[in-house]
């Protein structure tokens, strides 16, 4: 084998590794993960109520309910692969494992790739039991939904969201004490500008320019076109996306880059307590 | 020791090895810290805080060395430099040949380490713990899932215990899984960085039989950092000592005591330095080690 088949080889066997770890913590913290799985459930049903509070005809009701929970939907995914993701660090840096990771030879991009991957398999499925649990609940109709183009448009959002929240990563990596809350910020603001419960029309112009940068404007508004109307996937949805991907990615491995150098100059990358 | 965590770069370091390369070569290196002086406000202006001076030293392939020095020394900097998690201030570091800062990637393949705390996941299992980190190694499942019951039973890890989540197990059952961890990846280096601290007695004397037992039956050579000079001096072939980030010396040990003239190497550092080993104030040695550990 090749120098270079050798070390591909090794880099996809350590990128396995990160998805084994995280597949072994999710089965040790399994209860926590159903409690948290029921919050979940229990806080889109608030949101999804709203509906029925607002004294539409059934059609107009069902199609807000659907509105709201495809954005309650999108949210808990897109909240998922951030909280994965950013916390890479803060993780490691709790438990303690941190310096054996970071001077592992697996490369950064594939480490962080691992957990990115992950976290998109983990935070799809949340979002498939989160939406149909609540379609069960409230007894939402969604005949015409094509589940097809909905998962397609998401698989693609989830390149740019995994580009971005690697650069959220960086924050706990040189602030140990701030990092994390500065990455929930981060996944605040874009919650606020997404049109996460609301179109984005409503919000003021400057607001609606910010919209036009993240990523999850794109795959709510193709989202709910798709869950609702039936919609397949919209080339208007797709290269939005695919263009914050391509620079996100790159972007954000870039400032992880920048982020490790910094930490390991001033003596950041350690574990705490 | 396995063979498996292949790579071309192990290769590559073996034929340095052969060609009678120092398995490392640190020469001048300097490595200064920013922290706040104690009861400073939130918005003092930080100082710096040297935690190595210069420091200059070779250790040939298969030698193990000790590195004595009290909490705060610069031990632990001195690992984590070797180890790739810190960049120098100044100086250089080589690896069987290998910069330490410029080739990190290649670094990370020859080098592997045990340090004071065990760091696991906790809720994970000794067994799963092991699997994830070999992989990041390039072992793929079909090594692990013999080499992991071998690797625990060669450290006297109990078989039915393998599967227990790592909070339920004694320090000493974990430090006993941190060096099968560590020797799993077959490093060509292992920085041992206070591997025996806070174990009990017996615990102790099995993790210094182990690194003997490596030592005896590996090429692998062995830089162990430590506050313990009964350990040191039945280890190491050598022995230095660091002192507030200043190497003092580095000998074997019946030179160090010829040297000083004296019996011990408690009254070595007492020559050396003017100050009782034990004297250092334990206030100070914690502010120091959070800067530096």
């Amino acid at each position: 084998m090749s120098e270079f088949a050798l070390e591909f080889r090794n880099q996809l066997v350590g990128l396995a590794g990160i998805v084994e770890r995280n597949v072994y913590l999710t089965k040790r913290y399994i209860l926590w993960d159903g409690a948290f799985m029921l919050w979940t459930i229990a806080n889109t049903l608030t949101i999804v109520f709203i509906a029925r509070a607002a004294g539409l005809g059934p059609a107009a009701e069902n199609t807000l309910a659907t509105k709201l929970l495809v954005g309650a939907t999108i949210w808990a995914f897109l909240g998922i692969i951030f909280e994965f993701v950013t916390e890479t660090v803060a993780w490691e840096r709790w438990e303690g494992t941190i310096e054996y990771t970071f001077m592992a030879p697996i490369s950064r991009p594939v480490h962080l790739f691992g957990m990115a991957a992950f976290a998109v398999l983990y935070g799809l499925v949340r979002a498939t039991i989160l939406f149909f649990a609540v379609i069960a609940f409230i007894g939402l109709h969604v005949p015409h939904a094509n589940y097809g183009a909905a998962l397609a448009l998401l698989a693609i959002a989830s390149l740019s969201f995994m580009g971005i929240g690697i650069m959220t990563a960086v924050l706990p990596l040189v602030s140990p004490e701030k990092g994390a809350q500065l990455g929930f910020i981060a996944q605040g603001l874009m919650l606020v500008v997404s049109g996460v419960y609301y179109p984005v029309t409503v919000m003021p112009t400057w607001m609606q320019w910010v919209a036009k940068l993240s990523p999850a404007t794109y795959a709510l508004r193709g989202d709910r076109a798709s869950v609702v109307y039936g919609a397949g996937t919209a080339w208007a949805d797709v290269w939005p996306l695919l263009v914050i991907a391509v620079a996100a990615t790159p972007l954000g491995l870039a400032v992880f880059r920048v982020g490790e150098r910094y930490a390991k100059k001033h003596g950041k990358l350690k574990r705490s307590g | 020791m396995s063979t498996h965590a292949t790579s071309s770069s192990s290769s590559t370091a073996t034929e340095r090895e052969r060609s009678g390369v120092p398995a490392v070569e640190v020469r001048d290196l300097r490595k200064t810290f920013l922290r706040r002086p104690r009861d400073a406000g939130r918005f003092a202006r930080k100082q710096a805080w040297p935690a190595l001076h210069d420091i200059t030293f070779t250790i040939r392939r298969g030698e193990c060395v000790a590195i004595l020095g009290q909490n705060g020394s610069g031990k632990s900097t001195l690992v984590r430099l070797l180890s790739t998690l810190l960049i120098n201030d100044g100086g250089e570091a080589r690896i069987f040949g290998h910069d330490a800062f410029k080739e990190s990637g290649t670094i990370r393949r020859l080098v592997n380490r045990v340090s004071v705390e065990a760091s696991f996941f906790k809720k994970m299992s000794a067994a799963e713990n092991l699997s994830y980190a070999a992989r990041f190694y390039g072992m793929r499942p079909a090594q692990t899932r013999t080499e992991i019951p071998e690797i625990l039973a060669r450290v006297g890890f109990p078989p039915e215990r393998r599967n227990e989540s790592m909070e339920h197990l004694s320090r000493g059952m974990q430090q006993k899984v941190a060096l099968a961890r560590a020797l799993l990846t077959s490093p060509v280096l292992l920085l041992l960085d206070e591997p025996t601290t806070g174990l009990d007695p017996r615990s102790k004397l099995e993790v210094q039989d182990f690194i003997r037992q490596v030592r005896a039956e590996h090429d692998a050579t062995i830089l162990l950092c430590t506050h313990d000079m009964n350990e040191a001096e039945a280890l190491a072939d050598r022995v230095g000592l660091l002192d507030r980030g200043r190497l003092l010396f580095l000998e074997p040990v019946e030179d160090v005591k010829r040297r000083f003239g004296v019996e011990t190497l408690e009254q070595a550092f007492f020559a050396a330095t003017g100050r009782e080993f034990e004297s250092e104030g334990q206030e100070e040695d914690d502010e120091y080690r959070e800067v530096f550990s």
